[in-house]
């Protein structure tokens, strides 16, 4: 099981003192190592602003700074309710700025700026609720002061301090402009703050309004690509025919001299590995760098895995699963070969998943220049802490010497936790002497994009002769892409200390159903590590191992002829560790599970509507994306099947998500929709292929995301039981494609095994 | 030189005929509101008006644009209020929000025409548009509601 580890110790808040205090610009909040206010406040203005996590203005206006990517999830929104609700902020009153990549705004559970895994919410639901509380204590400690009145008979409501007694009060902006509230909490008494119940919540729970979206219709947010600076060049990538290992031996710009504004052709020298065989155009306009890069006349050597595609990856995996020994145990429970030697009947699925690619609607782009020492980077990106320490390296100075510029995110998806984008900006910065902003064309970024893996998965049930499942080994096999970024606190031990593998690939498969004797083997396939780098694709692992374990589970099922719903049900039993309360995300286990399975079959009429000819219905159930930060969620898929095409028409999907405390139920819903949407994408219409060592789709014609006119018809059910918040970013994106499975089998009878869904494989599998 | 009149103002640029005019909007006149996102006419996330006209600009010379009258994302209403952007909100469509320029200047040349859409001609005019976040129900939904309240319904 994955156990996460501070990436570096900076971050503890347990170790943190939490300051309140005024500034020349007004009220400002911050947790802070150091231990005395004066010091903090002794420092100029400037040097005290990066500590500040929320700042009051004379206005009374709150400014919270978030130091997560804003990516479409409205996470800053999210993070701005959670402290208005302690503070007692009026909402209007609300807004939000990006954070820089100072490693004081690191997430205070992991230690590290990185956006992902659907954990901010959960991480920082309660580190964002004291610092409001904090920040509503100090004021009404203030504010009675200045009222002359007894603190403990005031109280805070929409960004005033009341005295009930004397019917007095004060704004925020008034008790900020008196200069009183000032007050350094030490870690203990920032513990000892008695948060608000959720019967006493007046925000959370409330669909308010999300702050970025005015900026959205009008064309102000600025995203990455938006940022210029004076003297700006522009940088068009020139890029090798295969996906990584290729050196430049040889560049001819005799042809691109002849460009307009052409400056130069720059050999990106990247020695984090981050890139290889790149070469950047630089010119004075875009369209200027674009026709130079097109005119370089480049060879290169093309390295090791020109030879690499799907089928040699696919090879690959199967000699792996079968000679077995490089295997990591991530679930060992019980003895399930002892176990399947007893079975009466054995059921054995191989399941595929394809290369996919993120493609966020803004293609990958940086604006790298060096100031005064300082080298300034506008990106949007999910993971400053490392993209700092990779531009660093790019540039030649120390990672403090790096300034990220934070912008919203033009679509994320897992595809912005990589550094890329920011090395041959900074690379052609460095060689020109000049601000270079580089955009990559469509092309270029699905190209090289850190590609979602091919997976390969084999799984063996074994029966006993109720058709009770007795056994279970699932093998799950593909590149790591986690390890790929070499921090050993990503990584997890194997269950046997054989060592530690990245479970990022396999979470998923370490499921809620009581099945006794179940072991889970996860495999790195090199040769797809080192020719693909991929990356963390919306949702990551339970991707792929929901995709095999829940259709094994319907074959299940069908084998032992009883539903597939009520066998779900009878298997989330909540017994031994699957009735959860390890951690408090895990409250309630198993059981929360079938509850929410039950909440989406109930929706879907499922077993009560009438099917028409070659319609079914099916079901799948998931606890994305971690066990121990589950998000328990259930879909059921209502689709038709043309029996002489095999051509699948997704008709419906219904899906209920318990989340624990719903922050924002519109933000929430909008997640559900959205991630939904992309898993039946994903499913049914999205597929990269490998040839030669190269990603062989370039633009919206060859891969292709789902459209408005191929969206079904959707019913989203929200469950909120007051448990800790879970993330609802990514969770659904998992369950779709099995219950997707499961309903093209329960129409026609087809079982297929390999993401996306074609036609064609739905019309073998009939034959079948 | 090149003069073009976008959001009711002439803009004289100095760049080649050929080039597209997203390049021009964005990078030489920093009107960033319009994006690019696969310079093929393929996602739809470059659309502005050309005479009224939804135009991908990433298929559009410059050259073509010379003389007419260009709206952008930043040109639809003087404050940024118009119906389907007031609409847009209401919804809460936007997630990421990249795309939303181009899906409200589509939407724009389409109630311009056709005051009481049917979602089977809003799916039709709109499908050329990817959102990766996959806003669609929510697209939907406010371009009926801008609709609605054009009608004064």
């Amino acid at each position: 099981m994955t156990k996460h580890q501070k990436v570096d110790g900076l971050a503890n808040l347990d170790r943190r003192s939490f300051l309140v205090g005024t500034a020349a610009t007004g009220l400002v909040l911050g947790y802070a190592a150091l231990p005395e206010i004066k010091e903090a406040f002794g420092a100029t203005s400037a040097s005290l602003e990066p500590t500040v996590w929320a700042a009051i203005g004379t206005d009374g206006k709150v400014v919270v700074t978030v130091g997560k990517a804003e990516m479409g999830q409205h996470i800053a929104s999210t993070m701005a309710q959670l402290v208005a609700e302690e503070l007692e902020a009026s909402w209007k009153d609300m807004s939000v700025v990006l954070a820089s990549n100072d490693p004081k705004y690191n997430d205070p559970v992991l230690g590290a700026q990185v956006t992902g895994g659907s954990w901010s919410t959960g991480m920082n639901f309660d580190a964002m609720s004291r610092a409001g509380a904090a920040g509503r204590l100090t004021l009404i400690k203030a504010a009675a002061e200045m009222l002359g009145v007894p603190e403990g008979e005031c109280f805070a409501r929409d960004s005033r301090v009341h005295h009930a007694k004397s019917k007095k009060s004060l704004t925020y902006a008034q008790i900020v402009a008196g200069g009183k509230a000032n007050k350094t909490w030490t870690p203990d008494e920032i513990k000892a703050i008695k948060l608000k119940t959720p019967d006493q919540y007046t925000k959370i729970g409330q669909p308010l309004p999300q702050i970025d979206i005015p900026s959205k219709t009008n064309g102000t947010c600025k995203y990455g690509i938006d940022a210029f600076a004076p003297d700006m060049l522009y940088g068009k990538l020139a890029l090798p025919p295969v996906r990584y290992g290729a050196t430049v031996k040889s560049v001819d710009d005799s042809a691109a001299k002849k460009v307009p504004g052409f400056v130069k052709a720059v050999v990106v020298d990247d020695k984090t590995g981050t890139t290889s065989g790149w070469v950047v155009a630089v010119a004075k306009t875009y369209e200027g760098a674009k026709k130079a890069a097109a005119a370089l006349k480049i060879v290169w050597d093309k390295g090791p895995y020109a030879s690499v595609s799907d089928q040699t990856i696919i090879d690959e995996s199967r000699r792996l699963q079968k000679d077995g020994t490089e295997g990591f145990l991530f679930v060992r429970d019980g003895d399930s070969a002892a176990a399947m030697e007893k079975a009466a009947k054995v059921i054995e699925g191989e399941y595929l998943t394809s290369i996919n690619i993120h493609a966020p609607m803004e293609p990958m782009n940086a604006l790298a220049f060096e100031k005064d020492g300082i080298w300034h980077i506008y990106t949007g990106n999910q993971f400053a802490t490392r993209t700092t320490a990779i531009a660093a390296a790019v540039a030649g100075v120390d990672a403090s010497k790096i300034l990220i510029h934070q912008q919203y995110l033009g679509g994320g998806f897992g595809r912005r936790l990589e550094s890329d984008m920011t090395v041959p900006a900074v690379a052609a910065s460095k060689a020109v002497g000049k601000p270079v902003k580089v955009i990559y064309s469509r092309e270029d970024d699905m190209q090289m994009d850190f590609t979602r893996p091919l997976t390969y998965q084999k799984v063996k049930v074994g029966l006993d002769a109720d058709g009770k499942p007795i056994a279970m080994e699932h093998d799950v096999i593909g590149a790591w892409p986690t390890k790929r970024w070499g921090i050993p606190a990503f990584l997890t031990p194997s269950v046997d200390k054989k060592g530690s593998h990245d479970s990022f690939t396999v979470n998923g498969a370490d499921y809620w159903y009581t099945i006794p004797n179940h072991t889970v083997r996860n495999f790195e396939n090199k040769l797809a590590q080192n020719a693909t780098p991929s990356g963390q694709l919306r949702s990551v692992a339970p991707g792929w191992t929901f995709w095999a374990v829940e259709s094994t589970m319907d074959d299940i099922a069908h084998a032992s002829g009883q539903d597939p719903v009520e066998m779900r049900l009878r298997l989330l039993d909540g017994a031994g560790a699957n009735a959860g309360g390890d951690k408090p995300q895990t409250a309630g286990g198993a059981k929360r599970l079938a509850n929410a399975l039950r909440a989406a079959v109930g929706r879907s009429g499922y077993g009560a509507i009438k099917l028409g000819p070659n319609e079914g219905l099916g079901v799948a159930c998931v606890s994305s994306q971690e066990r121990a930060s589950p998000t328990w969620t259930a879909c059921v898929a209502h689709v038709h099947v043309d029996p002489s095409s095999g051509e699948v028409t997704l008709k419906k999907l219904t899906v209920a998500m318990d989340v624990g405390t719903v922050v924002n139920p519109d933000g929430v819903r909008a997640q559900i929709e959205g991630s939904t949407l992309w898993g039946a994408s994903i499913a049914m219409l999205e597929k990269a292929t490998m040839a030669d060592g190269g990603i062989q789709q370039t633009n919206f014609d060859g891969y292709t995301p789902m459209r408005m006119s191929q969206m079904p018809e959707l019913d989203v059910s929200i469950i909120g039981n007051g448990e800790p918040a879970v993330g609802c970013g990514e969770p659904a994106v998992t369950v779709v494609a099995p219950a997707i499975g499961n309903a093209i089998f329960n129409a026609v009878g087809a079982r297929v095994r390999s993401l996306p869904i074609t036609a064609e494989a739905v019309k073998a599998a009939m034959k079948a | 030189m090149t003069t073009l009149n976008i959001n009711g103002r002439d803009h004289s640029v100095d760049v080649p005929h050929d080039t597209p005019l997203l390049w021009v909007i964005r990078e030489h006149l920093q009107m960033t509101g319009t994006k690019f996102g696969c310079g093929a006419g393929l996602c739809g996330a470059c659309t502005v008006h050309l005479n009224g006209e939804a135009v991908r600009s990433c298929q559009t010379a410059v050259s073509q644009a010379a003389g007419k009258k260009i709206v952008t994302i930043e040109g639809l209403h003087p404050k940024g209020e118009h119906a389907l952007q007031r609409a847009w909100i209401a919804e809460q469509v936007p997630q990421c929000g990249y795309c939303q320029s181009g899906q409200i200047m589509q939407a724009a040349s389409l109630l311009a025409k056709n005051p009481d859409p049917s979602k089977a001609e809003i799916v039709e005019h709109m499908n050329g548009n990817l959102c990766r976040c996959m806003t669609y129900a929510r697209i939907q939904r406010a371009i009926l509601r801008a609709a609605a309240e054009m009608r004064g319904v």
